[in-house]
């Protein structure tokens, strides 16, 4: 444990040493989600909602979406290095190490400069909890730290299976991102609004909605099943196919001999 | 000037037979721009649900969301033309100066052929796609020949205003070589200020009355509004005029700029 906690330690040393392109690179993030967020509020200047949300509520998905994202990219976002790292044969290297290959894969490509994001999303949920008309109890406030944090699980096992196709195709597939970045911007409307045919892929095949919409109903008081409630920690399911693809494909690997 | 342009042509065509290798690639972006268009678009569906001031028409909105899809690498500043950033930072820049084809030119040549060769391939199949989408999820192609030149010419434009401004982009490198932080805040002006993230008819009124005037608004947002015929006629006519200023003005900046930066590279001795 202490290894990996100096692993991480080191990462973070090493890209704090570039501080002024750090800095650039952590404003720029803050600054691209800032333009998504005067999108929203330009097109919600003209109407007062989207299907039965307020723009308040629309703020908040905007911002738990951003946040569990923002998370989840800093951790696992780096393993889009991973289809490189094979091609290169760097990935033997990795296994003959006497440590967890997960772990080895993970720390030292954690993206910090994913803070501006964080950021920015923070700002944003502050500015969308008083408007979003929720009446907050303990119970609430359980449940959408459940969103977020369940949310950054399965934005970073996304990228994790994103990651581990490449074991079988040897080469990044580009259309995937619409299932990390995609979804960071079109959650920023519950997941609803896009038909249910959408809203079913997203609550059975990818469990999106488990951690945004679903939730959400339950802190606007008009779902209040226990299903509702506990929607996020469901989502969790997810682990284990995503899992799974990941031990089939460190299994089934083959080195490319470089 | 006529042994140029053939330089500028096959050099164009290099290009573009390397790109198209990527067979993958090209289908992998094919896919993306189709659902991504389609999310946005149902999206919007929900939000023309509500009543509201809605400054496009419904079938307006929707199929400039379509094209903004079809077309994207064209209109894109910060594309991936690898071999100019590593060219600057390794100094191998110094073989393109030697060689007898002035680098501006050279340059914003590879850039455009970069992006015209994967535009050309993806933009009819996600058009078509978009095309065949029953009444409100489907795009409205133009309906007169006119409206369609109108277009065509305005595309052009904007395609020369955008790959000019990634020129001026490049040029900064030569001062400041570390290229992550210019692309992002590049990247993000360009995209939002053009109406890559929201169109541009639906920013507030004294907001528009600054961006109407920028070069941004010279790039994908007047072709855009030509093609889902939001703009029409003489008003059309004017952007197309308003396009021509700017790609002008940034043609003659980035070659003046250029012109600065060779010295200064020839000084360092590459």
């Amino acid at each position: 444990m202490r290894l990996y906690w100096n692993y991480f330690m080191m990462t973070l040393k090493s890209q704090m040493q570039y501080k002024i392109s750090f800095l650039l690179t952590v404003l720029g993030q803050f600054l691209t989600a800032f333009t998504s967020f005067w999108g929203i509020k330009f097109i919600f200047a003209r109407i007062n909602g989207i299907d039965d949300f307020s723009y308040g509520q629309v703020l908040l998905c905007f911002s738990m979406i951003m946040l569990s994202f923002s998370i989840g990219e800093m951790i696992g976002g780096g393993l889009a290095v991973f289809p490189n790292l094979l091609r290169e044969g760097g990935f033997d290297r990795i296994l003959v190490r006497p440590r967890s290959v997960t772990l080895q894969l993970i720390v030292p490509n954690m993206d910090f400069s994913r803070l501006g994001l964080l950021v920015q999303a923070v700002i944003v949920l502050c500015i969308a909890v008083p408007v979003s008309g929720i009446e907050w109890t303990v119970g609430k406030a359980v449940v959408f730290f459940l969103m977020i944090v369940c949310g950054s699980v399965i934005f970073f096992c996304l990228f994790l299976m994103i990651a581990s196709v490449a074991f079988f195709t040897i080469g990044s597939l580009e259309f995937l991102n619409i299932f990390t970045y995609g979804m960071r911007q079109f959650g920023r409307y519950p997941f609803s609004v896009y038909g249910k045919t959408t809203l079913r892929f997203l609550t059975f095949v990818i469990p999106l909605a488990l951690i945004q919409y679903y939730p959400l109903l339950y802190l606007l008081d008009r779902e209040d099943g226990l299903v509702y409630m506990i929607s996020p920690v469901l989502s969790l399911l997810f682990l284990l196919p995503s899992y799974l693809l990941y031990r089939v494909g460190l299994r089934n690997y083959k080195s490319t001999g470089s | 000037m006529r042994a140029n342009i053939k330089i500028y042509f096959s050099l164009f065509r290099i290009r573009f037979n390397q790109n198209l290798q990527y067979r993958a690639v090209v289908l992998g972006a094919v896919v993306k721009g189709f659902f991504w268009a389609l999310l946005e678009v149902l999206g919007y569906l929900a939000l023309y649900r509500r009543a509201g001031a809605f400054p496009m028409e419904l079938s307006q909105t929707i199929t400039y969301v379509w094209a903004f899809q079809a077309f994207i690498v064209l209109f894109t500043v910060v594309f991936g033309d690898g071999e100019i950033y590593s060219a600057i930072r390794s100094g191998a820049v110094a073989y393109d100066l030697v060689r007898p084809v002035d680098l501006y030119g050279r340059w914003f040549c590879q850039s455009a052929s970069n992006r015209l060769s994967f535009a050309l391939v993806n933009c009819f199949p996600v058009l078509l796609m978009g095309a065949l989408l029953p009444k409100p999820y489907g795009l409205t192609l133009p309906g007169s020949l006119r409206q369609l030149i109108l277009f065509a010419v305005s595309a052009l434009l904007a395609f020369g205003v955008t790959v000019a401004l990634s020129m001026l982009m490049y040029i900064s490198l030569f001062y400041l070589i570390s290229q992550r932080g210019i692309q992002m805040m590049v990247r993000l002006t360009t995209i939002f200020l053009s109406g890559g993230i929201v169109p541009l008819p639906f920013f507030p009124e004294p907001v528009l009355r600054i961006v109407r005037w920028l070069p941004f608004a010279a790039m994908q947002n007047m072709p855009l509004q030509i093609f889902c015929g939001y703009l029409s006629g003489t008003d059309a006519l004017r952007g197309i005029v308003f396009q021509v200023i700017w790609l002008s003005a940034l043609v003659l900046a980035g070659r003046a700029a250029m012109g600065q930066a060779e010295r200064k590279v020839i000084v360092n001795g590459g």
